[in-house]
Protein backbone atom coordinates (compact mmCIF):
# COMPACT_ATOMS: atom_id res chain seq x y z
CA UNK A 1 0.00 0.00 0.00
CA UNK A 2 2.81 2.57 1.03
CA UNK A 3 3.75 4.47 -2.05
CA UNK A 4 7.67 4.14 -3.33
CA UNK A 5 8.77 7.59 -2.41
CA UNK A 6 7.34 7.02 1.26
CA UNK A 7 10.50 4.41 1.29
CA UNK A 8 12.65 6.82 0.61
CA UNK A 9 11.48 9.09 3.61
CA UNK A 10 12.66 6.14 5.85
CA UNK A 11 15.53 6.02 4.22
CA UNK A 12 16.69 9.02 4.85
CA UNK A 13 15.06 8.73 9.03
CA UNK A 14 17.13 5.25 8.80
CA UNK A 15 20.14 7.65 8.03
CA UNK A 16 19.82 9.72 10.15
CA UNK A 17 19.31 7.66 13.14
CA UNK A 18 22.37 5.40 12.47
CA UNK A 19 24.20 8.91 12.22
CA UNK A 20 25.21 8.52 8.75
CA UNK A 21 27.17 11.77 7.55
CA UNK A 22 24.49 11.90 4.57
CA UNK A 23 23.75 15.49 4.19
CA UNK A 24 22.29 17.06 1.20
CA UNK A 25 23.08 20.52 0.48
CA UNK A 26 21.07 23.09 1.48
CA UNK A 27 21.10 24.81 -1.79
CA UNK A 28 19.36 21.42 -2.85
CA UNK A 29 16.43 21.22 -0.53
CA UNK A 30 15.51 24.66 -1.89
CA UNK A 31 15.58 23.90 -4.85
CA UNK A 32 13.90 20.70 -4.84
CA UNK A 33 11.34 22.77 -2.81
CA UNK A 34 10.53 25.53 -5.24
CA UNK A 35 10.17 22.74 -7.97
CA UNK A 36 7.53 20.99 -6.16
CA UNK A 37 5.99 24.13 -5.17
CA UNK A 38 5.65 25.47 -8.76
CA UNK A 39 5.15 22.08 -10.16
CA UNK A 40 1.75 21.47 -7.95
CA UNK A 41 0.25 24.64 -8.68
CA UNK A 42 1.14 24.33 -12.68
CA UNK A 43 -0.55 20.71 -12.27
CA UNK A 44 -3.78 22.82 -10.47
CA UNK A 45 -3.37 25.74 -13.03
CA UNK A 46 -3.52 23.94 -16.05
CA UNK A 47 -6.89 22.15 -14.75
CA UNK A 48 -8.40 25.20 -13.59
CA UNK A 49 -7.81 26.51 -17.46
CA UNK A 50 -10.70 24.11 -18.10
CA UNK A 51 -13.25 25.04 -15.76
CA UNK A 52 -15.19 28.45 -14.90
CA UNK A 53 -13.66 29.84 -11.76
CA UNK A 54 -17.00 30.67 -10.37
CA UNK A 55 -18.10 27.61 -9.94
CA UNK A 56 -14.96 27.20 -7.75
CA UNK A 57 -15.85 30.18 -4.69
CA UNK A 58 -17.81 27.46 -2.48
CA UNK A 59 -14.72 24.94 -2.15
CA UNK A 60 -12.11 28.00 -1.61
CA UNK A 61 -14.64 29.36 0.98
CA UNK A 62 -15.22 26.16 2.57
CA UNK A 63 -11.89 25.19 2.23
CA UNK A 64 -10.47 28.43 3.87
CA UNK A 65 -13.12 28.33 6.64
CA UNK A 66 -12.07 24.79 7.37
CA UNK A 67 -8.06 25.84 7.81
CA UNK A 68 -9.66 28.78 9.82
CA UNK A 69 -11.63 26.90 11.93
CA UNK A 70 -9.41 23.36 12.77
CA UNK A 71 -6.80 25.55 15.40
CA UNK A 72 -10.01 26.80 17.32
CA UNK A 73 -11.40 23.51 17.29
CA UNK A 74 -8.00 22.32 18.52
CA UNK A 75 -7.28 24.57 21.04
CA UNK A 76 -9.53 23.60 23.98
CA UNK A 77 -8.23 19.84 23.51
CA UNK A 78 -4.44 21.09 23.76
CA UNK A 79 -5.35 23.33 26.71
CA UNK A 80 -6.78 20.18 28.37
CA UNK A 81 -3.20 18.33 28.08
CA UNK A 82 -2.04 20.72 29.94
CA UNK A 83 -0.09 22.78 27.13
CA UNK A 84 0.79 26.45 28.07
CA UNK A 85 -1.83 28.75 26.49
CA UNK A 86 0.57 30.26 23.53
CA UNK A 87 2.27 26.63 23.00
CA UNK A 88 -1.18 25.43 22.31
CA UNK A 89 -1.91 28.28 20.15
CA UNK A 90 1.45 28.07 18.25
CA UNK A 91 0.36 24.01 17.66
CA UNK A 92 -3.22 24.88 16.62
CA UNK A 93 -1.84 26.99 13.96
CA UNK A 94 0.78 24.25 12.07
CA UNK A 95 -2.24 22.15 12.03
CA UNK A 96 -4.85 24.58 10.83
CA UNK A 97 -2.25 25.73 8.03
CA UNK A 98 -1.05 22.92 5.67
CA UNK A 99 1.92 20.30 4.12
CA UNK A 100 2.26 20.79 0.66
CA UNK A 101 4.75 18.09 0.51
CA UNK A 102 1.93 15.62 2.41
CA UNK A 103 -0.57 16.56 -0.21
CA UNK A 104 1.97 15.58 -3.03
CA UNK A 105 2.62 12.38 -1.52
CA UNK A 106 -1.54 11.67 -1.04
CA UNK A 107 -1.96 12.74 -4.90
CA UNK A 108 0.97 10.07 -6.00
CA UNK A 109 -1.10 7.64 -4.19
CA UNK A 110 -4.14 8.21 -5.75
CA UNK A 111 -2.68 8.30 -9.07
CA UNK A 112 -0.49 4.73 -8.49
CA UNK A 113 -4.04 3.49 -8.15
CA UNK A 114 -5.87 4.68 -10.80
CA UNK A 115 -8.27 6.93 -8.30
CA UNK A 116 -9.16 10.07 -9.76
CA UNK A 117 -9.46 13.47 -7.86
CA UNK A 118 -10.15 16.95 -8.19
CA UNK A 119 -7.19 18.01 -10.72
CA UNK A 120 -7.35 21.78 -9.44
CA UNK A 121 -7.06 20.62 -6.17
CA UNK A 122 -3.60 22.75 -5.25
CA UNK A 123 -6.10 25.62 -5.12
CA UNK A 124 -7.16 24.25 -1.82
CA UNK A 125 -4.05 23.50 -0.88
CA UNK A 126 -3.13 27.50 -1.53
CA UNK A 127 -5.69 28.96 -0.49
CA UNK A 128 -5.77 26.69 3.43
CA UNK A 129 -1.92 28.30 4.22
CA UNK A 130 -2.48 30.91 5.52
CA UNK A 131 -5.94 31.18 7.44
CA UNK A 132 -4.68 28.38 10.44
CA UNK A 133 -1.85 31.02 11.07
CA UNK A 134 -3.92 33.66 11.15
CA UNK A 135 -6.36 31.62 13.73
CA UNK A 136 -3.30 30.53 15.93
CA UNK A 137 -1.93 34.20 16.11
CA UNK A 138 -6.09 35.21 17.15
CA UNK A 139 -5.22 32.12 19.79
CA UNK A 140 -2.24 33.53 21.31
CA UNK A 141 -3.21 36.95 21.30
CA UNK A 142 -6.11 36.10 23.47
CA UNK A 143 -4.05 34.21 25.88
CA UNK A 144 -1.33 36.90 26.17
CA UNK A 145 -3.77 39.38 26.66
CA UNK A 146 -2.56 41.98 29.43
CA UNK A 147 1.40 41.73 28.46
CA UNK A 148 0.29 44.68 26.02
CA UNK A 149 1.61 42.97 22.61
CA UNK A 150 1.05 44.05 19.09
CA UNK A 151 1.18 42.42 16.08
CA UNK A 152 2.57 43.33 13.31
CA UNK A 153 -0.39 42.03 10.93
CA UNK A 154 0.76 44.48 7.77
CA UNK A 155 4.03 42.81 7.67
CA UNK A 156 2.56 39.05 8.67
CA UNK A 157 0.15 38.91 6.09
CA UNK A 158 3.76 40.10 3.93
CA UNK A 159 5.47 37.19 5.13
CA UNK A 160 2.82 35.02 4.82
CA UNK A 161 1.30 36.21 1.65
CA UNK A 162 4.38 36.35 -0.19
CA UNK A 163 6.54 33.56 1.60
CA UNK A 164 7.81 31.45 -1.00
CA UNK A 165 4.62 28.58 -0.54
CA UNK A 166 1.94 30.59 -1.39
CA UNK A 167 3.52 33.09 -3.93
CA UNK A 168 4.92 29.67 -6.02
CA UNK A 169 1.79 27.67 -5.58
CA UNK A 170 -0.63 30.73 -6.70
CA UNK A 171 1.47 31.88 -9.62
CA UNK A 172 2.04 28.13 -10.92
CA UNK A 173 -1.61 28.38 -10.61
CA UNK A 174 -1.79 31.51 -12.18
CA UNK A 175 0.38 30.08 -15.26
CA UNK A 176 -0.85 26.52 -15.52
CA UNK A 177 -4.92 28.27 -16.15
CA UNK A 178 -3.17 31.14 -18.39
CA UNK A 179 -1.08 28.83 -20.51
CA UNK A 180 -3.87 26.08 -20.25
CA UNK A 181 -2.59 22.12 -21.54
CA UNK A 182 -1.11 23.46 -24.89
CA UNK A 183 0.83 26.13 -23.16
CA UNK A 184 2.84 24.04 -20.68
CA UNK A 185 3.31 21.15 -22.90
CA UNK A 186 6.88 22.71 -23.65
CA UNK A 187 7.58 22.54 -20.07
CA UNK A 188 5.80 19.03 -19.28
CA UNK A 189 9.18 17.42 -19.90
CA UNK A 190 10.48 19.21 -16.71
CA UNK A 191 7.32 20.00 -14.58
CA UNK A 192 5.38 17.11 -15.08
CA UNK A 193 6.93 14.04 -15.25
CA UNK A 194 9.83 13.87 -13.25
CA UNK A 195 7.36 15.38 -10.55
CA UNK A 196 8.00 11.75 -8.57
CA UNK A 197 11.04 11.52 -8.72
CA UNK A 198 11.76 14.70 -7.28
CA UNK A 199 9.30 13.88 -4.56
CA UNK A 200 11.36 10.93 -3.67
CA UNK A 201 14.67 12.96 -3.46
CA UNK A 202 12.81 15.77 -1.12
CA UNK A 203 11.58 12.86 0.91
CA UNK A 204 14.87 11.73 1.75
CA UNK A 205 15.78 15.24 2.84
CA UNK A 206 12.52 15.44 5.08
CA UNK A 207 13.58 11.81 6.85
CA UNK A 208 17.10 13.13 7.33
CA UNK A 209 15.10 16.35 9.10
CA UNK A 210 12.43 14.52 10.58
CA UNK A 211 15.28 12.36 12.32
CA UNK A 212 17.22 15.11 14.13
CA UNK A 213 13.59 15.92 15.56
CA UNK A 214 12.93 12.72 17.10
CA UNK A 215 15.39 12.99 20.19
CA UNK A 216 13.65 16.34 21.16
CA UNK A 217 10.02 13.82 21.53
CA UNK A 218 11.91 12.54 24.57
CA UNK A 219 11.60 16.45 26.13
CA UNK A 220 8.30 16.86 25.85
CA UNK A 221 6.58 14.02 27.03
CA UNK A 222 3.59 11.61 26.18
CA UNK A 223 1.30 14.62 25.64
CA UNK A 224 3.18 15.01 22.46
CA UNK A 225 2.47 11.38 21.42
CA UNK A 226 -0.74 11.70 22.45
CA UNK A 227 -1.33 15.20 20.30
CA UNK A 228 0.94 13.78 17.59
CA UNK A 229 -0.64 10.39 16.83
CA UNK A 230 -4.66 11.20 17.91
CA UNK A 231 -5.04 14.62 16.23
CA UNK A 232 -4.13 13.59 12.70
CA UNK A 233 -6.86 11.13 12.11
CA UNK A 234 -9.68 13.59 14.45
CA UNK A 235 -8.95 16.73 11.24
CA UNK A 236 -9.19 13.86 8.68
CA UNK A 237 -12.84 13.33 9.60
CA UNK A 238 -13.41 16.41 9.54
CA UNK A 239 -12.05 17.51 6.17
CA UNK A 240 -13.59 14.23 4.54
CA UNK A 241 -17.02 15.43 6.02
CA UNK A 242 -16.19 19.01 4.24
CA UNK A 243 -15.45 17.27 1.50
CA UNK A 244 -18.29 15.19 1.12
CA UNK A 245 -20.79 18.36 1.67
CA UNK A 246 -18.94 19.84 -1.07
CA UNK A 247 -19.75 16.70 -3.21
CA UNK A 248 -16.30 16.20 -3.73
CA UNK A 249 -14.69 13.03 -5.61
CA UNK A 250 -13.68 10.06 -3.76
CA UNK A 251 -10.04 11.22 -4.54
CA UNK A 252 -10.92 14.67 -3.76
CA UNK A 253 -12.49 13.71 -0.20
CA UNK A 254 -9.00 11.92 0.45
CA UNK A 255 -7.01 14.84 -0.47
CA UNK A 256 -8.97 17.04 1.69
CA UNK A 257 -8.92 14.63 4.43
CA UNK A 258 -5.44 14.66 4.09
CA UNK A 259 -5.02 18.24 3.98
CA UNK A 260 -7.11 18.80 7.30
CA UNK A 261 -4.89 16.37 9.23
CA UNK A 262 -1.53 17.85 7.82
CA UNK A 263 0.40 19.97 9.53
CA UNK A 264 2.61 22.84 8.18
CA UNK A 265 6.18 23.36 8.74
CA UNK A 266 7.39 25.96 6.47
CA UNK A 267 5.28 28.61 6.90
CA UNK A 268 3.82 28.13 10.09
CA UNK A 269 6.79 27.90 12.23
CA UNK A 270 7.85 30.83 10.70
CA UNK A 271 5.36 33.31 10.75
CA UNK A 272 4.53 32.03 14.20
CA UNK A 273 8.38 32.61 15.05
CA UNK A 274 7.76 36.65 14.32
CA UNK A 275 4.22 36.52 15.60
CA UNK A 276 4.70 34.78 18.99
CA UNK A 277 8.06 34.73 20.00
CA UNK A 278 7.17 33.19 23.36
CA UNK A 279 5.61 29.86 22.17
CA UNK A 280 7.86 26.59 21.77
CA UNK A 281 9.05 26.30 18.71
CA UNK A 282 10.61 23.50 19.10
CA UNK A 283 7.44 21.64 20.59
CA UNK A 284 5.35 22.93 17.46
CA UNK A 285 7.86 21.17 14.95
CA UNK A 286 8.45 18.26 16.87
CA UNK A 287 4.87 17.55 16.76
CA UNK A 288 4.50 18.72 12.86
CA UNK A 289 7.84 17.09 11.35
CA UNK A 290 8.99 14.87 13.86
CA UNK A 291 5.60 12.72 14.13
CA UNK A 292 2.44 14.38 12.59
CA UNK A 293 4.02 14.07 8.89
CA UNK A 294 5.42 10.88 9.33
CA UNK A 295 2.41 9.53 10.34
CA UNK A 296 0.48 11.07 7.57
CA UNK A 297 2.61 9.57 4.76
CA UNK A 298 3.28 5.94 6.27
CA UNK A 299 -0.35 5.28 8.34
CA UNK A 300 -2.73 8.34 7.45
CA UNK A 301 -2.86 8.45 3.87
CA UNK A 302 -4.26 4.74 3.38
CA UNK A 303 -6.57 5.51 6.46
CA UNK A 304 -7.89 8.85 4.54
CA UNK A 305 -8.35 6.51 1.71
CA UNK A 306 -10.30 4.34 3.20
CA UNK A 307 -12.09 6.59 5.05
CA UNK A 308 -13.01 8.67 2.20
CA UNK A 309 -14.39 5.23 0.47
CA UNK A 310 -16.08 4.89 2.80
CA UNK A 311 -17.91 7.86 3.13
CA UNK A 312 -18.67 8.54 -0.47
CA UNK A 313 -22.44 8.34 -1.43
CA UNK B 1 52.43 53.26 7.04
CA UNK B 2 48.63 53.50 6.00
CA UNK B 3 46.50 55.36 8.13
CA UNK B 4 44.29 53.08 10.40
CA UNK B 5 40.96 53.98 12.26
CA UNK B 6 39.40 52.47 15.20
CA UNK B 7 36.15 51.14 15.13
CA UNK B 8 33.70 48.29 16.34
CA UNK B 9 33.06 45.48 15.12
CA UNK B 10 29.47 44.13 16.43
CA UNK B 11 28.62 40.37 14.95
CA UNK B 12 25.15 39.12 16.19
CA UNK B 13 24.05 35.53 15.69
CA UNK B 14 20.68 35.07 15.66
CA UNK B 15 17.38 32.84 14.09
CA UNK B 16 17.09 33.65 10.72
CA UNK B 17 13.59 34.58 11.49
CA UNK B 18 14.42 37.85 13.12
CA UNK B 19 17.20 39.14 10.13
CA UNK B 20 14.95 41.40 8.74
CA UNK B 21 14.01 43.37 12.12
CA UNK B 22 17.34 43.07 12.94
CA UNK B 23 18.86 44.63 10.03
CA UNK B 24 16.47 47.00 10.28
CA UNK B 25 17.49 48.14 13.66
CA UNK B 26 20.94 48.40 13.09
CA UNK B 27 20.29 50.66 9.90
CA UNK B 28 17.80 53.08 12.28
CA UNK B 29 20.44 53.27 14.91
CA UNK B 30 22.94 54.49 12.86
CA UNK B 31 24.79 51.58 11.47
CA UNK B 32 26.06 52.49 7.80
CA UNK B 33 25.99 48.77 6.44
CA UNK B 34 26.04 45.26 7.53
CA UNK B 35 27.12 41.54 6.23
CA UNK B 36 24.82 38.44 6.57
CA UNK B 37 26.12 35.08 6.39
CA UNK B 38 24.42 31.75 6.81
CA UNK B 39 25.70 29.86 9.88
CA UNK B 40 24.64 26.64 11.96
CA UNK B 41 25.88 25.31 15.21
CA UNK B 42 24.57 25.02 18.88
CA UNK B 43 23.94 26.66 22.30
CA UNK B 44 21.72 26.79 25.31
CA UNK B 45 18.90 27.48 22.44
CA UNK B 46 19.69 24.14 21.00
CA UNK B 47 21.23 22.90 17.97
CA UNK B 48 20.38 24.88 14.96
CA UNK B 49 21.49 23.24 11.39
CA UNK B 50 19.98 25.18 8.99
CA UNK B 51 18.45 22.11 7.11
CA UNK B 52 15.18 23.89 6.52
CA UNK B 53 13.39 27.01 6.48
CA UNK B 54 12.90 27.62 10.41
CA UNK B 55 15.91 26.19 11.66
CA UNK B 56 18.03 28.84 9.98
CA UNK B 57 20.56 31.18 11.81
CA UNK B 58 22.53 33.45 10.14
CA UNK B 59 25.28 36.00 11.76
CA UNK B 60 25.47 39.32 11.16
CA UNK B 61 28.61 41.71 11.05
CA UNK B 62 28.24 45.13 11.65
CA UNK B 63 31.54 47.81 11.61
CA UNK B 64 30.41 51.31 13.27
CA UNK B 65 31.10 53.47 15.94
CA UNK B 66 31.72 52.34 19.51
CA UNK B 67 28.16 53.92 20.54
CA UNK B 68 26.31 52.89 17.72
CA UNK B 69 27.65 49.32 18.69
CA UNK B 70 26.34 49.68 21.92
CA UNK B 71 22.90 51.01 20.72
CA UNK B 72 22.34 48.43 18.27
CA UNK B 73 23.02 45.13 20.82
CA UNK B 74 21.06 46.84 23.88
CA UNK B 75 17.86 47.39 21.44
CA UNK B 76 18.11 43.58 20.32
CA UNK B 77 18.92 42.64 23.42
CA UNK B 78 15.44 44.39 24.88
CA UNK B 79 13.78 43.26 21.67
CA UNK B 80 14.78 39.92 21.00
CA UNK B 81 16.85 38.38 23.67
CA UNK B 82 13.99 36.69 26.31
CA UNK B 83 12.30 34.19 23.49
CA UNK B 84 15.17 33.52 20.40
CA UNK B 85 18.37 32.36 20.50
CA UNK B 86 20.64 35.53 20.30
CA UNK B 87 24.37 35.67 20.85
CA UNK B 88 26.65 39.07 20.66
CA UNK B 89 29.91 40.01 21.02
CA UNK B 90 32.12 42.86 20.27
CA UNK B 91 35.49 43.59 18.73
CA UNK B 92 38.11 46.71 18.34
CA UNK B 93 39.01 46.71 14.48
CA UNK B 94 40.54 48.95 12.17
CA UNK B 95 39.43 50.49 8.88
CA UNK B 96 41.05 52.60 6.26
CA UNK B 97 37.91 54.34 5.31
CA UNK B 98 36.34 55.89 8.29
CA UNK B 99 33.47 57.82 6.61
CA UNK B 100 32.23 54.04 5.43
CA UNK B 101 31.11 53.18 8.70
Amino acid sequence: MIDVVVYFFLLGLVARLVKSDLRLPEALYETLSIYLLLAIGLKGGIELSRQPLAALAPQVAATMALGFAIPFALFPLLRRLRLPAVDAAAIAAHYGSVSVVTFAVATATLARQGIPYESHAALWVAVMEAPGIVAGILLARRALRGEGQRTDWGGLAHDVLFGKSVLLLAGGLVIGAVAGEAGTAPIKAVFVDPFRGVLALFLLELGLVAGGRLGELRRFGPAVLVVGFGVPPLLALAGALVGRALGLTTGGIALLATLAASASYIAAPTAMRIAVPQANAALSIALSLGITFPFNIIVGIPLYLRLAQELSP
Amino acid sequence: MIAKHPKKLLVVIAEAAIEKALVQEALRLGAHGYTVSDVRGAGTSGAREGSWEADRTVEIKIVCDAEVADAIAETALARFGAHYGLTMFFSDVQVLRPEKF
